[in-house]
């Protein structure tokens, strides 16, 4: 079978395309979801791309998360559909609640876009299950908006219970408590990303490499297994 | 309680032939002004007025440009090129069934007087113009000028210019793949903003702007019209600023990027459904350009019902709602049979779309204000038959003085190593990175080669490679020193960059940023410049596909040192065999080819280290140029070239360092004898570019330049972790990258 994995368009999504793409580079077949839609169109897995939905006028994805697209992916999520949210796609998931914290403005107030060192922690979810724990990678970042914070407690439970699937290594670009580049729910299958795996998917193209990939063929390959 | 002003109707024009009319406020001359009045029969209505200010305004109407310009024009067309000057973009054809257009414009003017919002709209301007032509934007370029580095204007006007560019090209998901930063202080008070785009689209869905087909519906898509811009055109693009500069931020436009990524999308959706019969973005003159290009175009007549056209504020009048430069906003003219069609795509996106007119027969444009007529003009008036003018021009009288000033003493060998460190980190040399790192230089996924490259790289198609390169140069100093070689110096560096990436160089933009072309000396600036420039690209087989003229860029009185921006445009079959600008490799030939001259008039070096401007720019040899650009294109399609850099300001030493530091992988080098080694490693010479070639492919490489008549000159082998150059001085990387990086976040950070 192939794995089909939908990927969510919003006013205002930019990497909408870029993500298809990876999909489809990873051997997956994607699948081009409207915000306007209830109907996810019975995929196996969900792609919130980045981009700035609604302008970001308002907080990130605080318009997004209503979508009616979002409805059918929140309900779908609690039964277990693998969800990855990208840079915009993770304020969309940490605003529908599907992942706690919120993402605030770069402590330098600029946006920032360059090629950023991480270390995969949690492997423990169908987005990150191509890596090994402790393994060094490179994806790019670019948000204005990346700063992860959240209450102490949550910052604990989050370490605590090993949810925190990336840490950014070297210069924190954004501030992010606790170097916090990426984080997961209890059960794995809903993950938020600050930084773009979409983006490191060619060795052509960017000066990344190809290390965002194991985002979609881990999933890919969860999907074709089960 | 006011009264309420009675409306200056056609009729009431008519009645009142006597009336005084503001028109000299409004920047029209007295023969312009009578020149109106001939066209019409009649004195103007209040709302004709405005317009016809606003469209003879030389940003509009280019009455100080078009002749020179018609040069450009008369350049064989090549059997690429699918619509030349004239449309919104020059289109050329890229094979495979594609084409793209591109175009560079200036937003000079509302960036200094409201750096953030001026460079916002600077880029929602020159994308519309590219989503006009059919094209979906796939790219922007921003070349930038400013005042001194270390001036406290600059710390005001440059942050807010990049954050601008950035905040607007980011929200519409366009990668910026490569641009200029340059300080200067002739640009103190005058920074320019300059932004290019280019988009891309099969070669049947090309659109023009034409209105043509009575009955047709005038429909006008996006945003709403509001008083933000009023006078944008004729007050502030054509008249110098005095000192009171920065009070004018009324007529700055304030930009929406959210707005126009729907609006982006939901005209290429009308597009590919074939339901589009004529389109025109509204930028500068907004409605009044719009509503008379479209109808000049389609040699039609037109009705517009101004009071349907949704409006911010209720109050506006109706010469205020034709003048108005709100952005995010398009003219569409469609069927009525197609119209249902589009309102649905419209609604799909969430954008605004009314009907405000329609096409009818004859040849006048009338636009009534709840059936009032305020307007009744032949519309080629405005948009074609502009006033013309042949400016007296005069060689400037410090030019000789200039050009024969001697340099300052050159350094000793000693002091060498000193001077490439302040080089590397002098403001114009410097690291852009602080700069780029606020551009989206990813989005999309096509991006092949950005900054620091020597061109930015984009795929076109991802199952053939097919892609294009695109660079954009300029040197102001030279152009001051001499303005014909100083033009045709930044067509053949833009031409150089292009192909150091093995791209085949196709097509020209430019945008010409000049002073007044009221003063005889930089008229004559401008005319030397355009015929440099049309010289240089008859001689090198390209096209100019379209521009930009930017007068009244001087402050005080004081003008800007005349600066054409060019952007060469080159093609790659497949952008695989790309040549990237840093080494490699280590144990790799360093050559340099092309031929090194004393040419350190208007270089770098003399204005960073003596603030001197004097002398001659580099000669210009075209053939030279050209073959050079073969030699690089045939060394990345044989696969023989790992690395190749052009150089330009900072010389050798500049391109060395560049290409260490992007690579992490220095070089041994040993200059050749005969020259000293100061003038070999801060010398401009034009034509030339340093490569670096596997030692497998070196005695090809070198047969191949010795056939073509091309000096090729191995310098040295990259190796290790410094830059050394034999007898003369060893820098690590990390102490070149500290220096390279540390100016910009130290100045802006």
């Amino acid at each position: 079978m192939t794995a089909r994995i939908g990927v969510v368009t919003f006013p205002g999504s930019l990497d909408d395309r870029d993500a298809q793409r990876a999909i489809r580079l990873a051997g997956g077949e994607p699948v081009a979801l409207w915000h306007g839609d209830h109907d996810l169109q019975g995929v196996d897995a969900v792609v919130l791309p980045g981009g700035f939905s609604y302008g970001d006028y308002l907080r990130a994805g605080a318009i997004a998360r209503f979508a009616p697209a979002m409805a059918s992916v929140i309900e779908q999520a609690g039964r277990g559909l693998p969800v990855l949210g990208i840079c915009n796609g993770f304020q969309v998931l940490c605003e529908s609640g599907l992942l706690p914290g919120a993402l605030t403005r770069n402590v330098e107030l600029h946006f920032v876009n360059r090629d950023q060192r991480l270390v995969v922690e949690s492997t423990a979810s169908p987005w990150t299950s191509a890596f090994e724990p402790g393994q060094e990678i490179v994806i790019p970042v670019k948000n204005g908006e990346g700063n992860y914070v959240a209450s102490t407690e949550v910052l604990d439970a989050l370490e605590g219970e090993g949810r925190v699937i990336a840490r950014y290594l070297g210069r924190n670009p954004n501030g992010s408590a606790r170097d916090i580049a990426g984080i997961r729910n209890e059960r794995g299958n809903v993950v938020g990303v600050m930084p773009h795996p979409e983006h490191a998917v060619e060795s052509l193209i960017g000066t990344a490499g190809t290390d965002g990939l194991g985002f979609f063929s881990g999933l890919v390959t969860t999907l074709v297994a089960a | 309680m006011t009264a309420t002003p009675v409306l200056d109707t056609v009729e009431v024009a008519s009645r009142t032939p006597d009336q005084k009319q503001p028109y000299a406020e409004l920047g029209l001359k007295d023969d312009e002004f009578a020149a109106i009045t001939a066209v019409l029969g009649r004195r103007p209505t209040q709302t004709e007025l405005a317009m016809y200010s606003i469209m003879w305004s030389e940003h509009c109407s280019y009455k100080s440009s078009k002749v020179h310009l018609r040069q450009f024009a008369d350049l064989p067309k090549g059997d690429r090129l699918l619509v030349g000057m004239g449309e919104n973009a020059g289109v050329v054809d890229v094979g495979e069934g594609l084409a793209v257009t591109f175009k560079v414009e200036s937003h000079n003017h509302p960036s200094y007087v409201e750096p953030y919002q001026g460079a916002a709209t600077g880029i929602g301007g020159i994308v519309r113009d590219i989503l006009t032509m059919g094209a979906r934007p796939v790219l922007v370029m921003d070349p930038l000028r400013f005042g001194d580095a270390d001036h406290p204007d600059t710390r005001r006007v440059l942050p807010g210019i990049v954050a601008g560019i950035g905040g607007y090209g980011n929200c519409l998901g366009l990668p910026n793949i490569g641009g200029e930063v340059v300080f200067d202080p002739s640009y103190q008070g005058n920074p320019l903003v300059n932004a290019l785009c280019l988009g891309v689209m099969p070669t049947d869905r090309i659109q023009l702007s034409a209105a043509r087909g009575v009955g047709n519906v005038v429909l006008l898509l996006g945003a709403k019209t509001g008083r933000d811009g009023i006078g944008g055109v004729s007050v502030l693009a054509s008249a110098s600023f005095d000192e009171d500069g920065p009070a004018r931020r009324p007529s700055v436009q304030v930009g929406d990027p959210f707005t126009e990524k729907l609006l982006i999308e939901a005209c290429l959706e009308m597009y590919d459904a074939k339901l589009v019969a004529g389109i025109q973005d509204l930028g500068g003159a907004g409605l009044t350009c719009a509503l008379t290009e479209t109808a000049a175009a389609g040699r039609s007549g037109m009705r517009a019902h101004l009071e349907r056209v949704p409006l911010r504020e209720a109050s506006m009048e109706p010469h205020e709602v034709l003048a108005s430069e709100s952005q995010e906003r398009m003219l569409a003219i469609v069927t009525p049979e197609d119209l249902p069609a589009v309102l649905a795509i419209a609604e799909k996106w969430g954008v605004l779309a009314t009907a405000i007119g329609e096409v009818v027969e004859g040849d006048r444009l009338v636009i009534t204000w709840h059936d009032e007529v305020v307007v009744d003009v032949p519309p080629a008036s405005l948009a074609d038959d502009g006033p013309v003018y042949e400016r007296p021009m005069a060689r400037p009288a410090d030019l000789d003085a200039l050009n024969s000033a001697a340099l300052p003493a050159f350094p000793s060998v000693e002091d060498l190593r000193e001077l490439v460190l302040r080089m590397v980190a002098s403001p114009n040399l410097c690291s852009r990175r602080w700069v780029v790192e606020q551009y989206d230089r990813i989005v999309l996924g096509d991006t092949v080669l950005a900054w620091p490259e020597d061109a930015g790289v984009v795929r076109l198609s991802e199952k053939t490679g097919l892609g294009v390169a695109l660079a954009t140069d300029g040197n102001g100093r030279y152009t001051r020193l001499d303005p014909h070689d100083g033009a045709m110096l930044a067509l053949v560096e833009a031409y150089r960059n292009v192909a150091a990436t093995g791209a085949v160089p196709i097509a020209v933009t430019n945008c010409l940023n000049f002073g007044s072309p009221e003063d005889p000396e930089v008229m004559w600036q401008f005319a030397e410049a355009t015929r440099g420039l049309a010289h240089g690209c008859r001689t090198l087989g390209l096209p100019v596909t379209g521009g930009n003229v930017s007068f009244y860029n001087s402050t005080a009185d004081v003008a800007i040192n005349p600066t054409p921006v060019i952007g060469v445009l080159g093609l790659f079959d497949d952008v695989a065999r790309r040549t990237p600008m840093g080494f490699q490799e280590q144990g790799e030939s360093v050559l340099l080819l092309g031929d090194t001259a004393e040419e350190l008039g208007g270089s770098e070096w003399a204005w960073a280290e003596h603030r001197h401007l004097g002398g001659r720019p580099p000669a210009v040899d075209l053939e030279r140029e050209r073959v050079l650009g073969e030699v690089l294109v045939a060394g990345s399609r044989d696969g023989m070239l790992s690395s190749a850099h052009d150089l330009s300001d900072g010389g050798l030493a500049q391109a060395l360092v560049e290409s260490s530091l992007s690579g992490g992988i220095g070089a041994r080098i040993v200059l050749p004898t005969g020259m000293s080694p100061f003038v070999q490693l801060f010398s401009e010479s034009a034509g030339r570019a340093v490569v670096t070639v596997p030692r497998s492919e070196e005695l090809r490489f070198t047969e191949m330049c010795a056939a073509r008549g091309l000096p090729c000159v191995r310098i040295g082998v990259t190796d290790g972790t410094a830059l050394a150059v034999q007898d003369v001085l060893e820098l690590p990387l990390d102490e070149l990258r500290e220096a390279h990086e540390g100016t910009l976040p130290r100045l802006f950070g």
